[in-house]
């Protein structure tokens, strides 16, 4: 045993140690499966006490760390690194505080997102990011990548619902910024270090905003001939003047992969199907529906489905949410991208996107949040073939670069991580790579906290099999 | 003080001299009482992009708030989070610096909450775009959300993209007598008001109501109390306040004499609070002191090597 996991083992009790090849198995690879590295070892902290000392000590030795949740990163963010070891927080799990007046919860970073929601439900009140993987991924990982969900146009995404953070920077400084109060006085600490992909260090308690739960919901699936049709659909109902909580299109590849996994039943003859959901008290959705149910019907769609009561919208989100996987189901690998561009140029986007996959020969799923021009492109390919992961990839990298060019973002809610490094010159100039590095420097002088994530540059961890995480084939976790 | 009119000049400025600090109308002029010359961004005014279908818009600092309410509202859009000083000219450089909202952030969100994107100068002169245009993104470092509420400490903002909403409909004003429980029951309810705020003196809870005419008139009875005309949003968000705090509603009692607002999670006051940030006035710009971390200086020093921009303490 290395002299640095000496010093660990004296910090915590033994089993929370976890040096053996086989126990770090688990560990080497999060939902990113292109890229898996066997970390030295992984730690089981189970208070924050605990993590405070570990980066302490990381920090004395140099020692690299990289902070987990539950591993759903889609951009590698938790990558482990060879010479360095993975902080698992799952232990820490608790809910400090749900107070129903303030409307606020306060979570450790191990807590799972819909224990949020479900800790909330008594006084009415939930917590509104909702990300795919909602059902397994931690706030503290949501905090690190700022996650997004179906409902960012409306409620914005993680950052905007965490009013407090208390956190142990790669120095091994704690600090306490915001709290209770929905306002603040001074920089926005809090908005600096949500989204920070786990380089300036580790929140250790997060204050979250809940709201109250929406009283009535009008959802509707709506199937189109072609996507333009069901393009020009979202763009008259955002002309219209009504503020939908959700608007979501598949396309016919991923409809087909919905239908092959959970039995989706779709409208026959669509090549895409619009998802929107009106949210609010029952008066305000009684009114809006009507308005709604007259754009869409006047958008000429081959049929529209209201979900008549709560099982039936459930179903239309299931097909939705379970699109990501569901493509396993018909290609033995598949790329998730996350690209975003401004929503009058979505058609135009997946025109070109179909262009290219035609080019190419590879076959692309398109899943998206129409109402953010946030895109989910699934790039389809068999990894035995050879060149065909390379093939793919290249391909994602044209895309990504056609939403910079058109103006919009590389991601929009998976965050860069391992993933989409190479690309983050494309967005952004020397300049301001050169201030987000200063950033970095200025929370983490030594470069211990997650290095090698968002910076292009850093050595290449090894690159391997593609293909579903071995949670994903169980069906315990899902892509967004 | 100088005045650039190009963003290639704001950068020029902010190397001008040793010590600068950027103010727009100075509608908020404690936060800018600093020895330093100060750069105006009078001149760097108009909105330079906006398409309404993409809820987005970006203008240059300079901007007054009131030149884009306007162009929103003909489009039939709003900024959600309602503003502050807007007839005293405040621009929309000074609404992210101080990092300000109203009434209207209780539902939605404040500045921070709809900021999408920035262009501003480091402390090395250098214009950094960051954040992003569209109304998703997480790419890099969210260094807008930090620069809302930075006073002009960390950097100089040029211009700003920000999210926006389409306008309800309608608007209805209640009025009801407060206590901790009304407001409690409205703000955890089913029924999504817009703004929930007490007036000075403790004893009226204020309620806004936005949406479909038809549905606020049913929603309003259900809530009960006055229907009150609506302009007393324009009067709380044009009153001149001297001091802000950021509360919690268990708070709301030891704030009497201000005005609370977003569900008691702000106070605006003309008398001096126990603590909180004075806006006018000669007091302290941290009242009652405020939290201080190390890395806080390790920041400053990453964006502003030199200090060309004065410290939060100055």
């Amino acid at each position: 045993m290395s002299a640095a996991l000496e010093r660990l083992a004296e910090l915590l009790p033994p089993g929370r140690l976890l040096v053996r090849p086989v126990e770090l198995a688990a560990y080497e690879s999060d939902a990113l499966t292109a890229f898996h590295t066997r970390p030295l070892a992984v730690v089981m902290p189970e208070t924050a006490d605990e993590v405070i000392a570990i980066v302490r000590l990381c920090h004395e030795l140099h020692l690299p760390f990289v902070a987990r949740g539950s591993g759903t990163s889609l951009s590698g963010g938790s990558l482990p690194i060879a010479d360095g070891i993975v902080i698992a927080l799952n232990r820490l799990n608790r809910i400090l505080k749900l107070d129903p007046l303030q409307r606020i919860a306060v979570v450790q970073p191990g807590v799972i997102n819909t224990q949020v929601t479900t800790a909330a439900a008594p006084f009415g009140l939930h917590y509104a990011p909702d990300p795919s993987s909602q059902t397994i991924c931690t706030i503290g990982g949501n905090v690190a990548f700022n996650s997004g969900g179906a409902h960012c146009l409306k409620y914005g995404m993680t950052s905007n619902h965490v009013l407090g953070i208390k956190a142990v920077l790669a120095t091994g400084e704690v600090v306490e910024w915001g709290g209770g109060s929905r306002e603040r006085l001074g920089p926005d600490w809090c908005g600096l270090f949500v989204g920070n992909e786990g380089l300036f260090g580790i929140a250790l308690e997060i204050t979250l905003q809940l709201l109250p739960k929406a009283e009535c919901f009008h959802t509707v699936l709506a199937g189109y001939r072609t996507l333009e049709q069901a393009g020009d659909a979202v763009s008259a109902v955002i002309a219209s003047g009504l503020l939908p909580g959700a608007i979501e299109i598949m396309d016919a590849l991923a409809l087909e992969a919905a239908v092959a996994a959970v039995h989706a039943e779709y409208p026959p003859g669509c090549e895409a199907v619009l998802i929107v959901e009106l949210e609010g008290p029952r008066e305000v959705v009684t009114i809006e529906r009507e308005r709604l149910d007259a754009i869409l019907a006047a958008s000429a769609p081959v049929e529209m489905r209201p979900a008549r009561d709560a099982d039936e919208r459930m179903a239309i989100w299931k097909g939705r949410k379970s699109a990501f996987s569901a493509v396993g189901r018909l290609s033995p690998d598949f790329i998730v991208q996350d690209g975003v561009v401004p929503r009058r140029k979505l058609g135009e986007a997946l025109r070109r996107i179909a262009e290219m996959s035609r080019e190419t020969n590879i076959r692309v799923a398109n899943v998206f949040h129409a109402g953010d021009g946030n895109l989910h492109p699934l790039i389809l390919f068999d990894g035995r073939e050879a060149g065909a992961l390379q093939r793919s990839e290249e391909l994602a990298g044209r895309i990504l670069k056609m939403c910079v060019e058109m103006g919009g973002s590389i991601t929009g809610e998976h965050g860069i991580g391992v993933e989409k490094r190479d690309f983050l010159g494309d967005m952004f100039t020397p300049d301001e790579i050169d201030c987000m590095q200063r950033l970095r420097a200025a929370f983490d002088p030594l470069g211990i906290s997650n290095p090698g994530k968002m910076f292009p540059g850093k050595e290449a961890p090894a690159l391997s099999h593609v293909g579903l995480h071995p949670l994903e084939k169980a069906g315990l976790i899902s892509r967004e | 003080m100088i005045s650039p009119s190009s963003l290639t000049e704001l950068c020029d400025a902010v190397l001008s001299a040793p010590r600068v600090i950027a103010v727009g109308a100075e509608t908020k002029p404690r936060l800018s009482a600093v020895d330093a010359v100060k750069i105006s961004t009078r001149n760097l005014r108009g909105i330079t992009e906006y398409d309404p279908s993409e809820f987005t818009f970006t203008a240059l600092a300079g901007t007054p708030v009131r030149e884009i309410i306007a162009a929103l509202a003909e489009q039939g859009q709003y900024l959600p989070f309602d503003p502050l000083f807007v007839e005293f000219g405040s621009t929309i450089g000074g609404v992210v610096a101080s990092g300000l909202s109203g009434p209207g952030r209780f539902r939605f969100g404040g500045v921070r909450d709809f900021i999408l994107g920035v262009r501003s100068i480091d402390g090395m002169g250098r214009l950094l775009r960051l954040g992003g245009k569209v109304v998703k993104n997480a790419a890099g470092f969210d260094v807008p959300k930090f620069l809302v509420g930075s006073l002009g400490r960390f950097g100089v903002i040029g211009e700003v993209t920000f999210k926006v909403f389409p306008k309800p409909a309608a608007m209805i004003t209640l009025s009801l007598p407060y206590s901790a429980d009304t407001m409690a029951r409205i703000a955890n309810s089913r029924f999504e008001a817009a703004a929930l705020d007490v007036l000075p003196g403790g004893e009226t809870l204020v309620v806004k109501l936005a949406g479909p005419g038809d549905a606020l008139e049913v929603l309003s009875r259900e809530i009960g109390g006055q229907i009150i005309d609506s302009t007393i949003w324009d009067e709380i968000r044009e009153t001149p306040w001297s001091y802000k705090t950021d509360i919690t509603p268990d708070q709301v009692a030891d704030f009497k004499t201000a005005h609370v607002s977003c569900g008691g999670s702000m106070a605006y006051s003309h008398a001096l609070p126990a603590r909180g940030m004075t806006l006018r006035g000669d007091a302290p710009l941290w009242i009652g002191g405020r939290p201080r971390f190390a890395i806080e200086a390790a920041v400053k020093k990453a964006l502003d090597p030199q200090q060309r921009f004065p410290t939060l303490d100055d």
